[in-house]
Protein backbone atom coordinates (compact mmCIF):
# COMPACT_ATOMS: atom_id res chain seq x y z
CA UNK A 1 0.00 0.00 0.00
CA UNK A 2 2.84 2.34 0.86
CA UNK A 3 6.08 1.78 -1.01
CA UNK A 4 9.18 3.79 -0.13
CA UNK A 5 12.27 3.36 -2.27
CA UNK A 6 15.76 4.70 -1.56
CA UNK A 7 14.49 7.72 0.39
CA UNK A 8 17.01 10.45 1.18
CA UNK A 9 16.04 13.52 3.21
CA UNK A 10 18.30 16.41 4.16
CA UNK A 11 18.19 19.61 6.18
CA UNK A 12 20.30 21.87 3.98
CA UNK A 13 23.60 20.08 3.50
CA UNK A 14 23.24 17.53 6.27
CA UNK A 15 21.51 14.34 5.25
CA UNK A 16 19.32 12.83 7.96
CA UNK A 17 17.65 9.89 6.18
CA UNK A 18 20.14 7.84 4.20
CA UNK A 19 18.31 5.84 1.59
CA UNK A 20 15.51 3.99 3.37
CA UNK A 21 13.49 1.22 1.65
CA UNK A 22 10.31 -0.30 3.01
CA UNK A 23 6.89 -1.43 2.05
CA UNK A 24 3.78 -1.50 4.22
CA UNK A 25 1.04 -3.88 3.08
CA UNK A 26 -2.68 -3.37 3.10
CA UNK A 27 -4.19 -3.82 6.57
CA UNK A 28 -0.77 -3.96 8.16
CA UNK A 29 0.30 -1.98 11.21
CA UNK A 30 3.96 -1.11 11.03
CA UNK A 31 5.87 0.44 13.92
CA UNK A 32 9.07 2.38 13.40
CA UNK A 33 10.99 2.59 16.63
CA UNK A 34 14.06 4.54 17.56
CA UNK A 35 15.58 6.91 20.06
CA UNK A 36 15.27 10.70 19.85
CA UNK A 37 17.09 12.25 16.93
CA UNK A 38 17.31 9.07 14.88
CA UNK A 39 15.10 10.42 12.07
CA UNK A 40 11.58 9.19 12.90
CA UNK A 41 9.89 12.56 12.67
CA UNK A 42 11.97 13.57 9.65
CA UNK A 43 10.89 10.38 7.90
CA UNK A 44 7.21 11.05 8.67
CA UNK A 45 7.40 14.69 7.62
CA UNK A 46 8.89 13.68 4.30
CA UNK A 47 6.18 11.04 3.80
CA UNK A 48 3.40 13.63 4.19
CA UNK A 49 5.29 16.21 2.16
CA UNK A 50 6.17 18.80 4.79
CA UNK A 51 9.85 18.15 4.10
CA UNK A 52 11.15 17.81 0.59
CA UNK A 53 12.48 14.48 -0.56
CA UNK A 54 16.09 14.71 -1.75
CA UNK A 55 16.16 11.45 -3.67
CA UNK A 56 13.99 8.37 -3.91
CA UNK A 57 10.29 7.78 -4.35
CA UNK A 58 7.10 7.36 -2.33
CA UNK A 59 4.17 5.42 -3.78
CA UNK A 60 0.67 5.05 -2.35
CA UNK A 61 -1.38 2.20 -3.77
CA UNK A 62 0.89 2.20 -6.83
CA UNK A 63 0.60 5.94 -7.39
CA UNK A 64 3.79 8.01 -7.19
CA UNK A 65 3.26 10.97 -4.83
CA UNK A 66 6.90 12.04 -4.46
CA UNK A 67 6.43 15.37 -6.21
CA UNK A 68 2.99 16.08 -4.68
CA UNK A 69 2.36 18.82 -2.18
CA UNK A 70 0.96 17.85 1.23
CA UNK A 71 -2.67 18.48 0.38
CA UNK A 72 -2.39 16.40 -2.80
CA UNK A 73 -0.85 13.52 -0.87
CA UNK A 74 -3.78 13.67 1.53
CA UNK A 75 -6.05 13.49 -1.51
CA UNK A 76 -4.11 10.43 -2.66
CA UNK A 77 -4.74 8.65 0.61
CA UNK A 78 -2.10 9.55 3.18
CA UNK A 79 -3.25 10.98 6.51
CA UNK A 80 -0.96 12.39 9.15
CA UNK A 81 -1.16 12.71 12.93
CA UNK A 82 1.90 14.79 13.83
CA UNK A 83 4.05 14.71 16.90
CA UNK A 84 2.63 17.19 19.40
CA UNK A 85 -0.81 16.68 17.82
CA UNK A 86 -1.01 20.13 16.19
CA UNK A 87 -4.75 20.49 16.38
CA UNK A 88 -6.16 23.95 15.60
CA UNK A 89 -6.45 25.50 19.09
CA UNK A 90 -9.07 28.20 18.45
CA UNK A 91 -11.34 26.05 16.30
CA UNK A 92 -13.98 23.96 18.05
CA UNK A 93 -13.60 20.20 18.21
CA UNK A 94 -16.21 19.78 15.51
CA UNK A 95 -14.54 22.35 13.25
CA UNK A 96 -11.18 20.68 13.78
CA UNK A 97 -12.59 17.41 12.48
CA UNK A 98 -14.32 19.18 9.60
CA UNK A 99 -11.02 20.60 8.30
CA UNK A 100 -10.16 17.04 7.23
CA UNK A 101 -13.40 16.62 5.28
CA UNK A 102 -12.29 18.87 2.43
CA UNK A 103 -10.60 16.00 0.58
CA UNK A 104 -13.13 13.29 1.31
CA UNK A 105 -16.08 15.50 0.38
CA UNK A 106 -18.06 14.41 3.45
CA UNK A 107 -20.86 16.78 4.41
CA UNK A 108 -21.20 15.80 8.06
CA UNK A 109 -19.00 13.97 10.52
CA UNK A 110 -19.68 10.23 10.13
CA UNK A 111 -21.20 8.46 13.13
CA UNK A 112 -18.40 5.92 13.35
CA UNK A 113 -15.93 8.70 14.16
CA UNK A 114 -17.92 9.75 17.22
CA UNK A 115 -18.44 6.08 18.05
CA UNK A 116 -14.67 5.67 18.19
CA UNK A 117 -14.19 8.87 20.17
CA UNK A 118 -17.26 9.45 22.37
CA UNK A 119 -15.40 12.09 24.34
CA UNK A 120 -15.12 14.24 21.19
CA UNK A 121 -18.86 14.18 20.68
CA UNK A 122 -19.38 15.38 24.24
CA UNK A 123 -16.91 18.21 23.73
CA UNK A 124 -17.68 19.04 20.11
CA UNK A 125 -18.44 22.71 20.85
CA UNK A 126 -15.35 23.27 23.00
CA UNK A 127 -12.25 24.92 21.56
CA UNK A 128 -9.65 22.35 20.56
CA UNK A 129 -6.98 24.20 22.53
CA UNK A 130 -8.89 23.67 25.78
CA UNK A 131 -8.80 19.88 25.57
CA UNK A 132 -6.36 17.74 27.55
CA UNK A 133 -3.38 16.15 25.83
CA UNK A 134 -5.05 12.77 25.46
CA UNK A 135 -8.24 14.30 24.10
CA UNK A 136 -6.25 16.38 21.63
CA UNK A 137 -4.52 13.21 20.46
CA UNK A 138 -7.90 11.60 19.81
CA UNK A 139 -9.00 14.74 17.99
CA UNK A 140 -5.91 14.63 15.77
CA UNK A 141 -6.62 10.99 14.92
CA UNK A 142 -10.28 11.78 14.17
CA UNK A 143 -9.26 14.67 11.94
CA UNK A 144 -6.94 12.35 10.01
CA UNK A 145 -9.56 9.59 9.72
CA UNK A 146 -12.25 11.75 8.09
CA UNK A 147 -9.96 12.15 5.07
CA UNK A 148 -10.68 8.43 4.42
CA UNK A 149 -7.01 7.51 4.26
CA UNK A 150 -5.45 4.38 2.82
CA UNK A 151 -2.34 5.00 4.92
CA UNK A 152 -2.46 6.55 8.39
CA UNK A 153 0.79 7.99 9.76
CA UNK A 154 1.06 8.59 13.51
CA UNK A 155 4.19 10.26 14.83
CA UNK A 156 4.78 9.38 18.50
CA UNK A 157 1.10 9.25 19.48
CA UNK A 158 1.93 8.42 23.11
CA UNK A 159 4.21 11.37 23.75
CA UNK A 160 3.19 13.25 26.88
CA UNK A 161 0.12 11.12 27.53
CA UNK A 162 -0.68 9.31 30.77
CA UNK A 163 -0.39 5.48 30.78
CA UNK A 164 -4.11 4.73 31.11
CA UNK A 165 -4.89 6.86 28.06
CA UNK A 166 -2.04 5.22 26.14
CA UNK A 167 -3.93 1.95 26.54
CA UNK A 168 -7.11 3.61 25.24
CA UNK A 169 -5.28 4.87 22.19
CA UNK A 170 -3.87 1.40 21.50
CA UNK A 171 -7.41 0.01 21.68
CA UNK A 172 -8.68 2.72 19.35
CA UNK A 173 -5.96 1.98 16.80
CA UNK A 174 -6.73 -1.75 16.93
CA UNK A 175 -10.40 -0.94 16.46
CA UNK A 176 -9.60 1.25 13.42
CA UNK A 177 -7.45 -1.54 11.97
CA UNK A 178 -10.29 -4.01 12.39
CA UNK A 179 -13.07 -1.87 10.89
CA UNK A 180 -11.27 -0.20 7.98
CA UNK A 181 -9.07 -1.21 5.08
CA UNK A 182 -6.13 0.79 6.27
CA UNK A 183 -2.39 0.64 6.65
CA UNK A 184 -1.14 2.19 9.89
CA UNK A 185 2.43 3.36 10.30
CA UNK A 186 3.37 4.56 13.74
CA UNK A 187 6.63 5.89 15.14
CA UNK A 188 7.23 5.10 18.78
CA UNK A 189 9.61 4.81 21.68
CA UNK A 190 7.23 2.96 24.01
CA UNK A 191 7.70 -0.74 23.34
CA UNK A 192 4.65 -1.95 25.29
CA UNK A 193 2.45 0.28 23.11
CA UNK A 194 3.90 -1.04 19.85
CA UNK A 195 3.62 -4.60 21.06
CA UNK A 196 -0.10 -3.96 21.61
CA UNK A 197 -0.78 -2.72 18.08
CA UNK A 198 1.95 -3.53 15.53
CA UNK A 199 2.23 -6.47 13.15
CA UNK A 200 5.82 -5.65 12.33
CA UNK A 201 8.51 -3.56 14.04
CA UNK A 202 11.41 -1.76 12.37
CA UNK A 203 14.19 -0.05 14.33
CA UNK A 204 15.65 3.16 12.91
CA UNK A 205 19.04 4.42 14.00
CA UNK A 206 20.99 7.35 12.59
CA UNK A 207 18.75 7.56 9.54
CA UNK A 208 19.04 3.86 8.60
CA UNK A 209 16.88 0.86 9.33
CA UNK A 210 18.99 -1.51 11.41
CA UNK A 211 16.56 -4.18 12.52
CA UNK A 212 13.24 -5.66 11.49
CA UNK A 213 10.96 -8.27 13.07
CA UNK A 214 7.41 -9.51 12.93
CA UNK A 215 5.73 -8.97 16.26
CA UNK A 216 5.46 -12.68 16.96
CA UNK A 217 9.23 -13.07 16.56
CA UNK A 218 10.21 -9.96 18.49
CA UNK A 219 12.88 -10.31 21.14
CA UNK A 220 11.79 -7.48 23.44
CA UNK A 221 15.10 -7.37 25.24
CA UNK A 222 17.00 -6.83 22.04
CA UNK A 223 14.66 -4.02 20.93
CA UNK A 224 14.86 -2.39 24.36
CA UNK A 225 18.61 -2.38 23.96
CA UNK A 226 18.29 -0.49 20.67
CA UNK A 227 15.98 2.03 22.34
CA UNK A 228 18.04 2.70 25.45
CA UNK A 229 20.52 5.51 25.33
CA UNK B 1 -19.85 73.95 26.98
CA UNK B 2 -21.83 76.58 28.85
CA UNK B 3 -23.03 78.38 25.74
CA UNK B 4 -25.12 75.44 24.49
CA UNK B 5 -28.62 74.67 25.71
CA UNK B 6 -29.50 71.10 26.61
CA UNK B 7 -31.63 70.84 23.49
CA UNK B 8 -28.72 71.94 21.32
CA UNK B 9 -26.33 69.59 23.08
CA UNK B 10 -28.59 66.63 22.40
CA UNK B 11 -28.80 67.63 18.74
CA UNK B 12 -25.03 68.04 18.55
CA UNK B 13 -24.50 64.62 20.05
CA UNK B 14 -27.03 63.08 17.69
CA UNK B 15 -25.55 64.69 14.58
CA UNK B 16 -21.90 64.28 15.51
CA UNK B 17 -22.74 60.78 16.63
CA UNK B 18 -24.17 60.15 13.22
CA UNK B 19 -21.18 61.71 11.47
CA UNK B 20 -19.20 59.30 13.62
CA UNK B 21 -21.33 56.46 12.33
CA UNK B 22 -20.46 57.35 8.72
CA UNK B 23 -16.78 57.38 9.65
CA UNK B 24 -17.35 54.14 11.52
CA UNK B 25 -18.86 52.56 8.42
CA UNK B 26 -15.93 53.41 6.17
CA UNK B 27 -13.39 52.49 8.86
CA UNK B 28 -15.14 49.22 9.51
CA UNK B 29 -15.32 48.30 5.81
CA UNK B 30 -11.62 49.09 5.47
CA UNK B 31 -10.78 47.30 8.70
CA UNK B 32 -12.77 44.18 7.83
CA UNK B 33 -10.63 43.67 4.75
CA UNK B 34 -7.49 44.40 6.71
CA UNK B 35 -8.55 42.23 9.63
CA UNK B 36 -8.85 39.33 7.22
CA UNK B 37 -5.49 40.03 5.60
CA UNK B 38 -3.48 41.19 8.62
CA UNK B 39 -5.37 39.51 11.44
CA UNK B 40 -5.83 36.23 9.65
CA UNK B 41 -2.87 35.99 7.29
CA UNK B 42 -0.36 38.11 9.22
CA UNK B 43 0.48 40.18 6.15
CA UNK B 44 0.94 43.89 6.85
CA UNK B 45 -0.67 45.29 3.73
CA UNK B 46 0.37 48.93 3.44
CA UNK B 47 -1.36 49.14 0.06
CA UNK B 48 -4.75 48.41 1.57
CA UNK B 49 -5.73 52.08 1.35
CA UNK B 50 -4.92 52.09 -2.34
CA UNK B 51 -7.26 49.15 -2.91
CA UNK B 52 -9.92 51.33 -1.32
CA UNK B 53 -8.97 54.11 -3.73
CA UNK B 54 -9.34 51.63 -6.59
CA UNK B 55 -12.92 51.09 -5.46
CA UNK B 56 -13.51 54.84 -5.23
CA UNK B 57 -12.07 55.49 -8.68
CA UNK B 58 -14.08 52.62 -10.12
CA UNK B 59 -17.25 54.20 -8.75
CA UNK B 60 -16.21 57.53 -10.24
CA UNK B 61 -15.57 55.95 -13.64
CA UNK B 62 -18.89 54.13 -13.66
CA UNK B 63 -20.60 57.39 -12.74
CA UNK B 64 -18.91 59.32 -15.54
CA UNK B 65 -19.51 56.62 -18.11
CA UNK B 66 -23.14 56.13 -17.25
CA UNK B 67 -23.75 59.88 -17.35
CA UNK B 68 -22.21 60.09 -20.78
CA UNK B 69 -23.60 56.99 -22.44
CA UNK B 70 -26.60 55.76 -20.44
CA UNK B 71 -28.28 58.72 -18.77
CA UNK B 72 -31.28 56.57 -17.91
CA UNK B 73 -29.02 54.27 -15.91
CA UNK B 74 -27.77 57.09 -13.66
CA UNK B 75 -30.22 56.53 -10.77
CA UNK B 76 -29.11 52.91 -10.41
CA UNK B 77 -25.44 53.00 -11.36
CA UNK B 78 -24.31 53.14 -7.76
CA UNK B 79 -25.37 49.63 -6.86
CA UNK B 80 -23.62 48.33 -9.96
CA UNK B 81 -20.53 50.41 -9.09
CA UNK B 82 -20.31 48.80 -5.65
CA UNK B 83 -20.26 45.32 -7.17
CA UNK B 84 -17.76 46.33 -9.81
CA UNK B 85 -15.51 47.96 -7.19
CA UNK B 86 -15.52 44.73 -5.24
CA UNK B 87 -14.53 42.66 -8.25
CA UNK B 88 -11.91 45.03 -9.63
CA UNK B 89 -10.20 45.60 -6.29
CA UNK B 90 -10.45 41.87 -5.60
CA UNK B 91 -8.93 40.97 -8.96
CA UNK B 92 -6.07 43.41 -8.41
CA UNK B 93 -5.55 41.93 -4.94
CA UNK B 94 -5.46 38.45 -6.46
CA UNK B 95 -2.78 39.61 -8.89
CA UNK B 96 -0.77 41.34 -6.15
CA UNK B 97 -0.83 38.18 -4.04
CA UNK B 98 0.23 36.07 -6.99
CA UNK B 99 3.01 38.35 -8.18
CA UNK B 100 4.34 39.71 -4.90
CA UNK B 101 2.96 38.71 -1.52
CA UNK B 102 3.10 34.92 -1.79
CA UNK B 103 6.87 35.03 -2.09
CA UNK B 104 7.11 36.87 1.21
CA UNK B 105 4.89 34.95 3.66
CA UNK B 106 7.89 33.88 5.69
CA UNK B 107 9.27 37.43 5.81
CA UNK B 108 6.62 39.63 7.45
CA UNK B 109 8.76 42.77 7.57
CA UNK B 110 9.53 42.48 3.88
CA UNK B 111 5.83 42.34 3.06
CA UNK B 112 5.55 45.69 4.81
CA UNK B 113 8.20 47.20 2.54
CA UNK B 114 6.91 45.47 -0.59
CA UNK B 115 3.30 46.52 -0.04
CA UNK B 116 4.43 50.05 0.79
CA UNK B 117 6.21 50.11 -2.56
CA UNK B 118 3.06 48.75 -4.16
CA UNK B 119 1.06 51.55 -2.56
CA UNK B 120 3.44 54.18 -4.00
CA UNK B 121 3.17 52.61 -7.43
CA UNK B 122 -0.60 52.58 -7.24
CA UNK B 123 -0.73 56.19 -6.04
CA UNK B 124 1.38 57.28 -8.97
CA UNK B 125 -0.81 55.26 -11.32
CA UNK B 126 -3.90 57.07 -10.00
CA UNK B 127 -2.12 60.39 -10.50
CA UNK B 128 -1.16 59.51 -14.07
CA UNK B 129 -4.57 58.16 -15.02
CA UNK B 130 -7.00 60.41 -13.16
CA UNK B 131 -4.83 63.46 -12.46
CA UNK B 132 -3.84 64.92 -9.11
CA UNK B 133 -7.15 66.72 -8.61
CA UNK B 134 -9.71 65.14 -6.38
CA UNK B 135 -12.73 63.72 -8.15
CA UNK B 136 -16.26 62.88 -7.07
CA UNK B 137 -18.91 60.80 -8.78
CA UNK B 138 -22.33 62.36 -9.31
CA UNK B 139 -24.44 60.83 -6.62
CA UNK B 140 -27.90 59.62 -7.66
CA UNK B 141 -30.69 61.75 -6.27
CA UNK B 142 -31.95 59.22 -3.81
CA UNK B 143 -28.64 59.53 -1.96
CA UNK B 144 -28.91 63.30 -1.52
CA UNK B 145 -30.80 65.21 1.11
CA UNK B 146 -31.38 64.37 4.70
CA UNK B 147 -33.81 62.99 7.17
CA UNK B 148 -35.01 65.42 9.86
CA UNK B 149 -36.49 63.76 12.90
CA UNK B 150 -36.60 67.14 14.77
CA UNK B 151 -35.94 70.72 13.73
CA UNK B 152 -32.35 70.80 14.91
CA UNK B 153 -31.27 67.31 13.86
CA UNK B 154 -30.19 66.60 10.27
CA UNK B 155 -29.28 63.04 9.36
CA UNK B 156 -27.78 62.80 5.84
CA UNK B 157 -29.24 60.03 3.67
CA UNK B 158 -25.86 59.04 2.20
CA UNK B 159 -24.69 58.28 5.73
CA UNK B 160 -27.70 56.03 6.28
CA UNK B 161 -27.00 54.26 3.01
CA UNK B 162 -23.35 53.66 3.88
CA UNK B 163 -24.40 52.34 7.27
CA UNK B 164 -26.79 49.89 5.63
CA UNK B 165 -24.14 48.78 3.17
CA UNK B 166 -21.65 48.23 5.98
CA UNK B 167 -24.19 46.14 7.86
CA UNK B 168 -24.79 43.92 4.84
CA UNK B 169 -21.08 43.45 4.12
CA UNK B 170 -20.26 42.75 7.78
CA UNK B 171 -22.96 40.13 8.08
CA UNK B 172 -21.79 38.64 4.79
CA UNK B 173 -18.19 38.41 6.00
CA UNK B 174 -19.32 36.82 9.27
CA UNK B 175 -21.36 34.18 7.50
CA UNK B 176 -18.50 33.49 5.12
CA UNK B 177 -15.88 33.21 7.85
CA UNK B 178 -17.83 31.37 10.53
CA UNK B 179 -20.53 29.43 8.71
CA UNK B 180 -19.02 28.32 5.42
CA UNK B 181 -16.55 25.55 4.80
CA UNK B 182 -14.39 28.07 2.97
CA UNK B 183 -14.19 30.19 6.12
CA UNK B 184 -13.26 27.13 8.14
CA UNK B 185 -10.39 26.46 5.77
CA UNK B 186 -9.24 30.07 6.08
CA UNK B 187 -9.30 29.92 9.86
CA UNK B 188 -7.42 26.62 9.87
CA UNK B 189 -4.78 27.91 7.46
CA UNK B 190 -4.30 31.01 9.57
CA UNK B 191 -3.61 28.99 12.68
CA UNK B 192 -1.24 26.47 11.20
CA UNK B 193 -0.41 26.64 7.52
CA UNK B 194 1.77 23.50 7.46
CA UNK B 195 -0.74 21.37 9.33
CA UNK B 196 -3.62 22.62 7.19
CA UNK B 197 -1.77 21.33 4.16
CA UNK B 198 -1.29 18.02 5.95
CA UNK B 199 -5.05 17.61 6.53
CA UNK B 200 -5.71 18.21 2.86
CA UNK B 201 -6.32 21.96 2.51
CA UNK B 202 -4.81 23.68 -0.52
CA UNK B 203 -3.34 26.52 1.50
CA UNK B 204 -1.89 28.47 -1.42
CA UNK B 205 -5.28 28.75 -3.04
CA UNK B 206 -6.83 29.78 0.28
CA UNK B 207 -4.18 32.49 0.77
CA UNK B 208 -4.79 33.93 -2.67
CA UNK B 209 -8.57 34.02 -2.31
CA UNK B 210 -8.38 35.42 1.20
CA UNK B 211 -6.15 38.24 0.08
CA UNK B 212 -8.42 38.93 -2.89
CA UNK B 213 -11.48 38.98 -0.63
CA UNK B 214 -9.82 41.44 1.76
CA UNK B 215 -8.93 43.75 -1.14
CA UNK B 216 -12.41 43.37 -2.62
CA UNK B 217 -13.96 44.53 0.64
CA UNK B 218 -11.57 47.49 0.61
CA UNK B 219 -12.98 48.22 -2.85
CA UNK B 220 -16.50 48.31 -1.41
CA UNK B 221 -15.19 50.65 1.28
CA UNK B 222 -13.92 52.88 -1.53
CA UNK B 223 -17.32 52.92 -3.23
CA UNK B 224 -18.93 53.85 0.09
CA UNK B 225 -16.27 56.46 0.67
CA UNK B 226 -17.24 58.40 -2.46
CA UNK B 227 -20.59 59.26 -0.87
CA UNK B 228 -19.00 61.11 2.03
CA UNK B 229 -15.83 62.67 0.56
CA UNK B 230 -14.00 63.20 -2.70
CA UNK B 231 -11.26 60.89 -3.94
CA UNK B 232 -7.66 61.81 -4.69
CA UNK B 233 -4.51 59.78 -5.32
CA UNK B 234 -3.54 59.87 -1.64
CA UNK B 235 -7.00 59.22 -0.21
CA UNK B 236 -6.10 55.66 0.69
CA UNK B 237 -2.98 56.54 2.61
CA UNK B 238 -4.97 58.95 4.78
CA UNK B 239 -7.05 56.10 6.08
CA UNK B 240 -4.51 53.32 6.36
CA UNK B 241 -3.16 54.39 9.77
CA UNK B 242 -6.62 54.67 11.29
CA UNK B 243 -7.48 51.30 9.82
CA UNK B 244 -4.46 49.59 11.30
CA UNK B 245 -5.31 51.23 14.60
CA UNK B 246 -8.78 49.73 14.43
CA UNK B 247 -7.47 46.25 13.70
CA UNK B 248 -4.77 46.28 16.39
CA UNK B 249 -7.05 47.86 19.01
CA UNK B 250 -9.76 45.33 18.28
CA UNK B 251 -7.41 42.40 18.63
CA UNK B 252 -5.89 40.89 15.52
CA UNK B 253 -7.89 37.97 14.27
CA UNK B 254 -11.12 38.90 16.03
CA UNK B 255 -13.82 40.21 13.71
CA UNK B 256 -16.08 41.16 16.62
CA UNK B 257 -13.23 43.14 18.18
CA UNK B 258 -12.76 44.95 14.87
CA UNK B 259 -16.39 46.12 14.91
CA UNK B 260 -16.34 47.35 18.50
CA UNK B 261 -13.00 49.03 17.98
CA UNK B 262 -14.03 50.78 14.75
CA UNK B 263 -17.14 52.03 16.53
CA UNK B 264 -15.37 53.41 19.58
CA UNK B 265 -12.56 55.04 17.60
CA UNK B 266 -14.91 56.66 15.08
CA UNK B 267 -17.35 57.87 17.73
CA UNK B 268 -14.66 59.15 20.06
CA UNK B 269 -12.99 60.98 17.21
CA UNK B 270 -16.13 62.51 15.80
CA UNK B 271 -17.69 63.72 19.06
CA UNK B 272 -14.38 65.12 20.34
CA UNK B 273 -13.84 66.89 17.01
CA UNK B 274 -16.82 69.14 17.59
CA UNK B 275 -15.62 70.49 20.91
CA UNK B 276 -11.85 70.64 20.31
CA UNK B 277 -9.81 70.81 17.12
CA UNK B 278 -9.50 67.80 14.82
CA UNK B 279 -5.83 67.23 15.53
CA UNK B 280 -6.34 67.37 19.31
CA UNK B 281 -9.17 64.87 18.93
CA UNK B 282 -6.76 62.58 17.11
CA UNK B 283 -4.12 63.00 19.79
CA UNK B 284 -6.56 62.07 22.53
CA UNK B 285 -7.84 59.01 20.62
CA UNK B 286 -4.31 57.83 19.88
CA UNK B 287 -3.16 58.35 23.47
CA UNK B 288 -6.07 56.39 24.89
CA UNK B 289 -5.39 53.54 22.49
CA UNK B 290 -1.69 53.50 23.33
CA UNK B 291 -2.45 53.39 27.05
CA UNK B 292 -5.05 50.70 26.54
CA UNK B 293 -2.70 48.56 24.46
CA UNK B 294 0.03 48.91 27.08
CA UNK B 295 -2.29 47.35 29.61
CA UNK B 296 -3.80 44.82 27.21
CA UNK B 297 -1.45 44.14 24.31
CA UNK B 298 -3.69 41.52 22.71
CA UNK B 299 -6.41 44.12 22.04
CA UNK B 300 -10.08 44.28 23.02
CA UNK B 301 -11.10 40.75 22.14
CA UNK B 302 -8.65 37.90 21.91
CA UNK B 303 -9.80 34.31 22.07
CA UNK B 304 -8.57 32.52 25.17
CA UNK B 305 -7.18 29.01 24.85
CA UNK B 306 -4.38 27.05 26.45
CA UNK B 307 -1.15 27.74 24.73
Amino acid sequence: MLEVTDLHVSYGQSEVIHGINFEAKKNETLAIMGRNGMGKTTLFKSLIGILEVGKGSIKVDGKDVTSNESYQRVGNGIAYVPQGRMIFPTLTVQENIETGMEVSGLKRIPDDIYALFPVLQEMRHRKGGNLSGGQQQQLAIARALVTNPKVLLLDEPTEGIQPSIIKDIANILNEIQKTRDITIIVSEQVLSFTMAIADRIIVIDGGNFIHEDLRKDVDTEQISKYLSV
Amino acid sequence: MGEYTTQELISIFAMQGFAGISLFSVLLLMALGLAIIFGQMGVINMAHGEFMAVGAYTTYLVSVLSEQYFPSFVPYYFIFAILLSFFIAGALGYLAEFALIRHLYKRPLDTLLATWGLSLIMQQAFRSIFGAREVSPTLPEWLLGSYQPTETIDIPLNGLFVLGLTLVVTIGVFILMYRSSWGLRVRATVQNRVMSGAVGINTKKIDRLTFALGCGIAGIAGAAFTTIASTGPTTGSLYIVDTFMVVVFGGAGSLLGTIVSAFSIAQGQSILEFFISGSMAKVITLLSIVIFLMMRPEGLFASKVRK
